[in-house]
């Protein structure tokens, strides 16, 4: 099995109206210094089959469903070593 | 003339679209189970409002791969009428029936309130029954009605003219502060190029009686018969 980890994220060009309203709070609890905050998903999978084409049938997974390519952006990151806690 | 509308687990607003087919407009109507993979013999469906799948992932995202979608896609390719109520019009966006996407409100409260349309195409199959600028009221409830879509598309619908409603104030002007959840350009409802697939976040069968505070959604409801009636 490999542990993947797909973020999700609105697209740069889209209002993040949640990640507005935190950046407020932060600076208004004294964190002057952070700037602009988006705010994602994170999906994390155990994904079997074939190691070799893992990340293009995740990519495919994205495509079609985890994201939607009018309003967000997605990476995906493949560990194939990682061990799978029970 | 036979009405279809489809429930998704979490659908809560099926039986208000059901009561206003059926009572108010007086005409057939079946619910439709989103596992069916038939929606032969209907003339209109509607995907209602409410929370399909709990609105996990996305709102709408699931509903798109119920069973019965392929069949609402094939009956929106054969050129028949489909409406998408507030989660419908969530579903028809990530079926990509219709353009763009909906996202969370501006002000990321879930809005529930009157609001005012301004009709901007009354030439559709769904509001051939109002006159052009004609100022609707009806009520929203969403938290994820914010309508955006890429330059090149708004472009598109604009040159189109299938930006059939806009957030509008009483007077029929859109003022920043008419716009209840910052849809781009106030769009409260876009139509397909074809102009037999309908959707929008405000409520027409909320919008049915005057018990229920306005009875302007019969526009938009008797719009929907009388297209069905001319095709007949």
């Amino acid at each position: 099995m490999a542990q993947v980890t797909v973020h999700i994220t609105l697209k740069p060009t889209l209002l993040d109206a949640q990640g507005r309203v935190v950046q407020n709070a932060l600076n208004s609890l004294g964190y002057a210094e952070v700037g602009q905050v988006r705010i994602g998903k994170l999906i994390a999978m155990e994904v079997g089959g074939d190691p070799a084409t893992v990340g293009d049938r995740v990519q495919e997974m994205c495509d079609r469903l985890l994201a939607n390519p009018v309003i967000e952006d997605y990476s995906i990151i493949v560990d194939e070593s990682a061990e799978v806690a029970l | 003339m036979k009405f279809g509308v489809v429930r998704f687990p979490g659908s809560n607003c099926d039986q208000d679209a059901y009561h206003a087919i059926a009572d108010v407009l007086r005409q057939p109507v079946d619910y439709i189970w989103h596992q069916e993979r038939s929606v032969k013999g209907y003339d209109c469906i509607v995907l209602p409002g409410g929370f399909s799948y709990g609105d996990y992932l996305r709102t709408g995202a699931i509903a798109r791969f119920s069973p019965v979608i392929e069949a609402v896609i094939e009956h929106a390719q054969r050129g028949r009428l489909l409406i998408g109520i507030c989660n419908g019009f969530q579903v028809l966006c990530e079926t990509h029936l219709l353009p763009g996407a909906l996202v969370r409100n501006t002000g990321l409260k879930f809005v529930c309130r009157q609001v005012h349309l301004r009709v901007e195409n009354a030439s559709t199959p769904f509001t051939r029954g109002a006159r052009p600028g004609q100022v609707l009221r009806m009520p929203i409830a969403h938290g994820e009605g914010r309508y955006v879509a890429d330059q090149p598309t708004l472009a598109a619908l604009r040159d189109s003219n299938r930006i059939v409603v806009r957030y509008c104030d009483a007077r029929g002007e859109t003022t920043p502060e008419s716009n209840p959840n910052g849809s781009v350009d106030h769009v409260a409802g876009v139509v397909n190029e074809s102009l037999n697939v309908f959707g929008l976040m405000p409520h027409p069968e909320r919008a049915a009686a005057r018990l229920l505070g306005s009875t302007d959604g019969r526009v938009i409801m008797d719009s929907i018969v009388r297209a069905l009636r001319a095709a007949v």
